[in-house]
């Protein structure tokens, strides 16, 4: 087995852990998504791109956002659906450009089929926007070299994981994820940072990407 | 009453080292509970979980009862029927005795919390004592669409608080102040949820005489038209001519309800003749329902109107396949599908109960996904995390909160 190298800052695992809240704001057709999606504030952008990646991590590995998910099952337009659904979340480095892609996609929908216009949600089934609260919360776990790292990854809630692949990234500004971050910086291990970083977290499930982690990292202890 | 440490095996222990992790960013705080009763009901059925649970956590939780005579109650219960848009007629007499008992209350009840957490309407105008402490308005009923006339009343009260909270999206208000979502939950320990042994399960079946060489196919809820048990036994005869299986009908308290004794008889009139129909007036007894859901191929919820719908919760814990209504909370807990399938009419019901007895292996995988579900978002570890996040939030205004 190769030396193991010593960080040159530990990693302290955060975790995060999140409050919905409500904003009284609903749509029942396309055109009061759009406008809507125009003014809601971007922790609501956030929400519903990633409130299924928690909340139905155990699903199919694909990034059923709630817009995509309401537009097809509450509104039976399929196509948009798939668009909506496709959206390469991990292209977009901030809530603003990702909300201008969710917008255009829908407007370019609309301008193509306009009868798309006519179908309403009934009573009850209409888009509530809603925002994540975030509490970031340092937890007790502190590695100091790749070995106790993949220990950790083992047992650390998947809110940790994803705190420190999504949230941190996309909402938090930092552009990359946590965990690349610190194994280029700390332990100058490039070629594993550059992995984990090309990996499309959005294409797995939270476990599931655990273990592509875990995998990856463990590989390359033992060499 | 379990222990927190209870629950590792089933959520894991980083999850109750969160709770754990928070539970100390709210040392110093009192939290105070204000509701309307100690026993009975689904608040106080919640709160005689939670507090103690809080309390081994750390959290100083303490929680009292205002006081209220029969009149007052009778309005409170017309006041929550209103809310459910159900019809009934309300008089200045009505809000007049709220008032008084109000203002009793507001003399009576000792405030001392740091964190006021006011339980529904009753205890509500408590709120007037509020001085530079916290105050939360937890509402557990469903209001997405309410007597006008009773909620601008309510409504006056409920501007006042520092945060409203509520069980499903469609239940929130245009309102002023901050509003979260916090859904209820099932705890996997109580009797109605944990693991049966199968002697258990076929001593029940054979106490109430259902044979196990049929699927079954069940709905427990209380005999409400709300709950529509004549449309359950018309999907199920629409199922029954193309596959043969057996229907089970149980739920308890009717008989304290005039109209349910009456829904009891219609249902049990539209079931003569069909000795696969098995109507069941249950008492309170936790354990025969829970064996009862084990016991069953497929539950059904096929209700009109719901407020959260725990019995859905309640069977996909166990890993039951699961048809039922979009209505109130079940599209939280089902996502049509993926975890189960909604449906919106008797032919939906039937038509999706048909799909999954032909199609056990998609059943099966519906009843996993519906598990691994409420696992993550609705055991009361989950509950007890999100009002402490709760509390939390009372004292910041941003969305990412660094503690």
């Amino acid at each position: 087995m190769p030396e193991i190298i010593k960080a040159k800052e530990p990693f302290t695992f955060s975790t995060r852990l999140h409050l919905s809240e409500l904003t009284g704001l609903k749509a029942s057709d396309l055109k009061e998504l759009v406008e809507l999606l125009k003014e809601v504030p971007g922790s609501c952008i956030y929400h519903h791109t990633h409130r299924f990646l928690q909340q139905h991590q155990y699903l199919s590995p694909e990034p059923p956002n709630d817009f995509a998910y309401w537009v097809t099952s509450v509104l039976g337009e399929d196509e948009l659906a798939e668009r909506l659904a496709s959206i390469d979340t991990i292209q977009y480095l901030t809530i603003r450009a990702l909300r201008e892609k969710i917008i255009s996609t829908i407007e370019a929908y609309i301008e193509k089929h306009p009868r798309s216009l006519k179908k309403f949600a009934s009573e009850g089934e209409e888009f509530y926007f809603m925002k994540s609260i975030s509490f970031i919360i340092a937890s007790n776990y502190v590695a100091h070299d790749l070995v106790e790292f993949v220990d950790i990854l083992k047992k650390i809630t998947i809110d940790s994981i994803y705190f420190h692949i999504f949230e941190a990234r996309l909402r938090l500004d930092r552009k990359t994820n946590d965990f690349s971050y610190w194994i280029e910086t700390s332990i100058g291990d490039k070629e594993l940072a550059k992995k984990i970083l090309r990996l499309d977290p959005y294409t797995y499930t939270l476990e599931d990407l655990r273990k592509t982690l875990i995998r990856l990292i463990e590989s390359r202890i033992n060499g | 009453m379990a222990k927190i440490e209870e629950y590792i095996p089933i959520v894991g222990e980083s999850v109750v080292e969160d709770l754990r992790l928070l539970a100390a960013r709210l040392k110093g705080k009192v939290i105070q509970h204000v509701n309307s009763t100690a026993v009975g009901g689904g608040v106080a059925e919640i709160l005689n979980r939670l507090v103690p649970l809080l309390r081994e956590l750390g959290v100083d939780t303490r929680w009292d009862l205002m006081k209220g005579g029969g009149t007052f109650f009778e309005v409170t219960k017309k006041f929550h029927n209103a809310l459910h848009s159900r019809p009934c007629e309300i008089t200045q007499k009505d809000f007049d005795i709220f008032l008084e008992t109000s203002r009793e209350n507001i003399e009576e009840v000792v405030i001392y919390g740091d964190i006021v957490f006011i339980h529904d309407p009753q205890p509500i105008a408590l709120v007037d004592k509020k001085k530079d402490n916290k105050w939360l308005w937890r509402c557990h009923i469903d209001i997405s669409n309410p007597n006008t006339e009773v909620w601008d009343f309510l409504r006056n009260f409920v501007v006042k608080y520092d945060a409203a909270v509520f069980s499903s999206p469609t239940f929130s208000q245009k309102l002023p102040i901050r509003q979260f979502l916090i859904s209820p939950s099932i705890d996997p320990l109580s009797d109605k949820n944990k693991e049966l042994p199968q002697e258990v399960i076929d001593s029940v079946l054979e106490k109430y005489n259902i044979p196990k060489d049929k699927p079954l196919i069940t709905q427990i809820s209380r005999f409400d038209r709300l709950k529509d048990p004549i449309g359950v036994i018309e999907a199920y005869q629409q199922v029954k001519r193309y596959i043969d299986c057996q229907l089970l009908l149980a739920g308890g308290g009717a008989t304290d309800d005039p109209e349910g004794v009456q829904v009891l008889e219609e249902t049990k009139e539209r079931a003569k003749g069909d000795s696969d129909i098995h109507i069941l007036l249950l008492p309170q007894n936790d354990i025969e329902i829970n064996a009862l859901q084990r016991a069953s191929t497929i539950i059904v919820q096929k209700s009109l109107k719901e407020g959260f719908g725990l019995t859905v919760a309640e069977a996909l814990w166990k890993a039951k396949p699961v048809v039922a209504s979009h209505v109130g909370g079940i599209p939280l807990q089902i996502k049509n599908k993926y975890s189960g399938l909604l449906c919106h009419s008797v032919e939906g019901a039937a038509f999706g109960i048909k799909q999954l007895l032909n199609s056990p292996d998609y059943a099966k995988k519906l009843g996993q996904n519906g598990r691994e579900h409420i696992k993550n978002n609705y055991l009361l570890t989950r509950h007890l995390r999100d009002y402490m996040l709760l509390f939390l939030s009372a004292y910041y205004d941003e969305d990412v909160v660094h503690l």
